[in-house]
């Protein structure tokens, strides 16, 4: 066959992509890739993705019984056991997102090193497997909410979902920063997984925020309450918790709740564009370092 | 795939489909990585006495329709100028450039699961290698036709057989529609009779007017097979020409 004119058709550069933008387009790849992910994370194992319940279930148990009844938290705060788990659960979330997201790259080196994908697939990808994890919890949250007179509100349903976005933005971002830079340091896991130990201490899960704001400096407390997971955190409270106890004094939300969801949101954002940015610039080098 | 539109590179003709324009790649061997050695490294000033060329000054340029054989001894940048123009890697200096949708062989059955089964293992890659749900559906059977495994595509490929394994991903790789395949040593797979069916398949695809650049050690095939034919000797390109010149000149070196 003789060559054909191809004037018309436009030139490319291999390899350059449009990031974020190209998992949109492959969504369907991006279904598959959850699918493997999931399959793989359950290979052999009877309970699969049960597993999901029991993880979180029996950290929940051990919290509440060390915090709630040794510590008398629940004594503190009203209606415990609800305020417990819904901090928990975008806690678990959060970090599931992050820890793995950071790994993707290196855990899919054989696609990243021979085929050209846009690699944000991974990551993304993660940040989606702990969505399917999440959503067995957020079911026996309601549940449990029910069960402790929560009743169906606007407002506070509009706060998780925007929590939501919150989390999910912020996770992909810090993902796409730290699984980049892992590619080039491994150290990037180990301290990933440092910070998803402290989390949960760093966010008021365990405890009321203003057991925190009471005792250190007040700048230190504007930092806390600025924390996207902190905030977060309260509007899964205002969400889930609030509405059911919102008549005793303990159950007061911090004042400043609606301008801190709003510098979240700028926060996420911006980790989010950051995190693009930082894996497009290290991208080049994933195909040699792994 | 979507990428970007680039700009024309200057050396283009109406029918080229890739143009690779000078591009060298260097690769830094032995990597700085614990932090003493950082530390040393930023106090001495970069280090780069470790460094390697393992393309320095290549330039190519495929028409629509050829069939280029890569040919060299081992090492001498065969799969990273595969790479580089797949855009897995990017070049050091110099720029690739192409036109039409490209699938990168670079080795057959890269994004194969072992804990998926055959089946899951098509649909995934199918997905990878740029085809959608409806294309992959409709080819499925061509797929497993091809690999001639329809007993097993419901078990999980671990169990395969390394032979089988290699039928399938192959089969996979033959049935998506690029324009540009890039195929990387992966002509050795399978047995005899699958080997012959696989070339057929491949002469298929240049008859439909597809480009295709080969890489393999099996000279008198690519002889046979490519129009064209590329020597590189230490990550220099060394000759040109028709393929069965291209390989006495390798045989000579
Ligand atoms: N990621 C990398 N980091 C460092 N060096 C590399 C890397 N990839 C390739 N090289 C070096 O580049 C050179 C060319 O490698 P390449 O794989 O392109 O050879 P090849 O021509 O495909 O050889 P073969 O016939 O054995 O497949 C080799 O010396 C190899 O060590
Ligand atoms: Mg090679």
């Amino acid at each position: 066959m003789s060559a054909r004119d191809l004037t018309a058709q436009p030139w490319t550069e291999p390899g350059r992509g449009s990031g974020l933008l190209d998992v949109v387009r492959r969504r369907y790849l991006l279904k598959l890739l959850v699918r493997k992910e999931l399959r793989v994370r359950y290979r052999g194992s009877v309970l699969g993705l049960a597993w999901s319940y029991v993880k979180p279930g029996v950290q929940y148990v051990v919290y509440f019984l060390a915090l709630g009844i040794f510590l008398q938290q629940s004594r503190n705060i009203e209606d415990f056991p609800v305020y417990l788990f819904s901090g928990l659960v975008v806690v678990n979330v959060f970090t599931e997102a992050f820890g793995n997201a950071t790994r993707a790259v290196v855990w899919n080196a054989p696609l990243v090193k021979k085929i050209f994908l846009p690699r944000e697939l991974f990551p993304v990808a993660s940040v989606w497997v702990a969505g399917v994890h999440f959503v067995p919890q957020l079911v026996v949250l309601l549940v449990g909410a029910l069960l402790s007179g929560w009743r169906l509100e606007v407002l506070p349903v509009l706060g998780a979902v925007l929590a939501t976005l919150i989390i999910a933005a912020l996770a992909t971002g810090l993902g796409l920063l730290f699984g980049s830079l892992n590619v080039v340091f491994r150290d990037m896991e180990n301290f990933v997984d440092l910070t998803n130990m402290v989390v949960v201490w760093l966010s008021p899960v365990l405890y009321r925020w203003d057991q925190v704001t009471q005792v250190v400096p007040a700048w230190v407390g504007v930092l806390y309450q600025l924390n996207p997971i902190t905030v977060a955190v309260e509007l899964y409270h205002y969400a889930f918790w609030w509405p059911g106890t919102r008549d005793t004094p303990a159950t007061a939300l911090p004042p400043d709740l609606l301008v801190n969801s709003l510098v979240a949101v700028v926060i996420a954002a911006a980790v989010l564009v950051v995190g693009q940015l930082v894996f497009r610039r290290v991208e080049g080098r994933f195909a040699i370092d792994l | 795939m979507s990428v970007l539109p680039a700009s024309a590179p200057a050396s283009a003709g109406p029918t080229s489909r890739i143009v690779v324009d000078d591009v060298r790649m260097q690769f830094v061997l032995r990597h700085n990585r614990s932090l003493k050695e950082l530390a040393m490294a930023a106090v001495r000033g970069k280090d780069l006495g470790n460094t390697f060329m393992a393309l320095d000054g290549v330039s190519l340029n495929v028409d629509s329709g050829e069939t280029v054989a890569l040919l060299g001894h081992n090492g001498s940048g065969k799969s990273t100028l595969l790479k580089l123009i797949s855009g897995v890697m990017h070049p050091t200096s110099g720029s690739v450039r192409l036109r039409g949708r490209i699938a990168g062989l670079i080795e057959v059955g890269a994004g194969f699961h072992p804990d998926l089964t055959g089946r899951e293992n098509v649909y995934l890659n199918g997905a990878i290698l740029g085809m959608d749900e409806a294309a992959i559906r409709a080819r499925f059977d061509d797929i497993v036709a091809f690999s001639e495994i329809e007993r097993f595509i419901d078990t999980e490929v671990k169990h395969y057989s390394s032979g089988m394994f290699l039928r399938l991903a192959f089969s996979v790789a033959v049935h998506t529609d690029p324009e540009i395949f890039l195929i990387d040593e992966i002509l050795s797979v399978g047995d005899e009779p699958f080997q012959r069916k696989c070339l057929d398949r491949i002469r298929e695809l240049k008859d439909e007017g597809r480009t295709l650049v080969v890489v393999s050690h099996d000279l008198n095939m690519v002889s046979d097979l490519c129009s064209r034919g590329v020597v590189l000797q230490h990550g220099n390109q060394v000759f040109d020409g028709s393929a069965a010149d291209a390989v006495a000149h390798l045989r000579s070196l």
